[in-house]
């Protein structure tokens, strides 16, 4: 009758033990979900994300001009920015330039970027071909878009309206690649020369 | 009245009391140990399948971390770049070489690279990209120097109390706006000049503070 006794109660704490285990366990921390970029067995090529079925429509940014949207109007390329110009605009485009094109095609549009210097064939430079300089701004946001020659599109990385900040402040580039000391206003000038007088 | 319990039940007492005590000190020492050995691989580079230097991209090539990192400033997630911004470069530059071969191999086929995770958050916490580096928290805080890294691995070990020590007090570690990206760029470098910087920087970004310790803030 002890011993019965006894056995149960050493049943009983083990029974106890077991609760303690009871938040043991990794199921909170991998539920079973996809999170972005996890692979998953259900889609053939075992990705779990999708890509976006072709001539997708994003509800989120709302209906926009196809000119917008491509750089050409029924008459060619667009002339005229699409999008109110500011200095905002331009030091994002600056600033897009800067991360996406400059590797290749340099901080001053001559082409000879860091990834031309490691062997990737130069492009041409913008910033002193007759050619380019004539070129208008939606002829710039369509190589963007669909990409030119060895270039490959950027419209999957850079949105519509980064890419016409970036237009604007290539031709803002070509200006100021082929400015003269004349060209710059009074009160800049003074701060320019003041500049260089203290390096 | 009946004795319901045996005289010797007072020892079991006595047992249970050590027994627990024993239980819940090796409890305390012994699972962040686990958890730590487990889940916070600080410093031990993740092996992958194609080894993909940033060290060298970053610092001899220049690129920006956005490059291609692209939705690091619009989304949760900061984006594993597609095959297709390898192959941007690397459709002229090196396309034979063996370090290549796995890239090339998937932008034939289609299939992506199973790149493997390096920070692995539990899936009961919610975290944003872009509600970091949009506010002031650099690249660096949290990644450390990928600029010179040649693997990739964890660089903090991505603890709850670690994500605290910056909720707690985000102004010693908030940086302009204008460094976030700046990988050489560190708001401990100089701890007194930060103390009057993330004063106003909290105040210049209207992080509620109070919000950013709240549970639900991370845990929804």
């Amino acid at each position: 009758m002890k011993r019965t006794r006894r056995s149960l109660r050493l049943v009983l704490a083990a029974l106890l033990g077991v609760l303690l285990l009871t938040a043991c366990g990794r199921n909170m921390f991998d539920q079973p979900r996809v999170d972005a970029f996890d692979a998953s067995p259900f889609f053939a090529d075992g990705s779990g994300m999708r890509p976006i079925p072709e001539g997708t429509v994003s509800r989120e940014r709302g209906a926009l001009e196809p000119a917008y949207l491509t750089g050409m109007g029924p008459q060619g390329f667009l002339t005229e920015l699409p999008i109110d110009l500011d200095v905002d605009v331009l030091l994002r485009g600056k600033e897009r330039y800067d991360i996406y094109c400059a590797p290749c095609h340099n901080y001053n549009g001559d082409g000879r970027g860091m990834v031309v210097q490691r062997g990737f064939p130069q492009p041409v430079s913008f910033v002193d071909t007759q050619r380019l300089l004539d070129a208008p701004v939606g002829y710039y946001y369509n190589a963007i878009t669909n990409g030119f020659g060895r270039m490959f599109s950027y419209a999957s990385r850079v949105r519509p309206e980064d890419r016409w900040a970036i237009s604007a402040y290539v031709k803002a580039l070509q200006l100021s690649q082929n400015a003269s000391v004349s060209d710059v206003p009074a009160d800049v000038l003074s701060q320019l020369t003041q500049t260089e007088a203290a390096r | 009245m009946p004795n319901y319990f045996p005289p010797n039940s007072n020892s079991f007492v006595t047992w249970l009391a050590w027994g627990g005590g024993i239980f819940a000190l090796l409890l305390i020492v012994g699972l962040p140990f686990y958890a730590r050995m487990n889940n916070n691989r600080v410093g031990v580079p993740v092996e992958q399948p194609v080894d993909f230097q940033h060290n060298l991209h970053v610092t001899q090539v220049g690129l920006d971390c956005r490059y291609c990192h692209t939705t690091v400033e619009t989304s949760n997630t900061a984006s594993v770049p597609p095959t297709e911004t390898c192959m941007t470069c690397h459709s002229q530059l090196r396309v034979d070489t063996p370090q290549l071969q796995a890239v090339v191999a998937s932008w034939e086929s289609g299939a992506p690279i199973a790149w493997n995770r390096v920070h692995d958050m539990p899936d009961y916490v919610f975290f944003n990209h872009s509600a970091h580096v949009n506010n002031g928290v650099g690249c660096s805080s949290c990644h450390g120097r990928v600029d010179q890294m040649a693997g990739m691995w964890k660089n903090e070990p991505m603890t709850m109390g670690w994500c605290l020590e910056c909720h707690r007090a985000p102004e010693k570690f908030l940086r302009p706006a204008s460094e976030v990206f700046n990988m050489a760029y560190s708001p401990l470098a100089d701890p007194i000049a930060q103390e009057t910087l993330g004063a106003t920087l909290v105040e210049a970004y209207h992080i509620d503070t109070d919000k950013l310790i709240q549970c639900s803030t991370c845990h929804r």
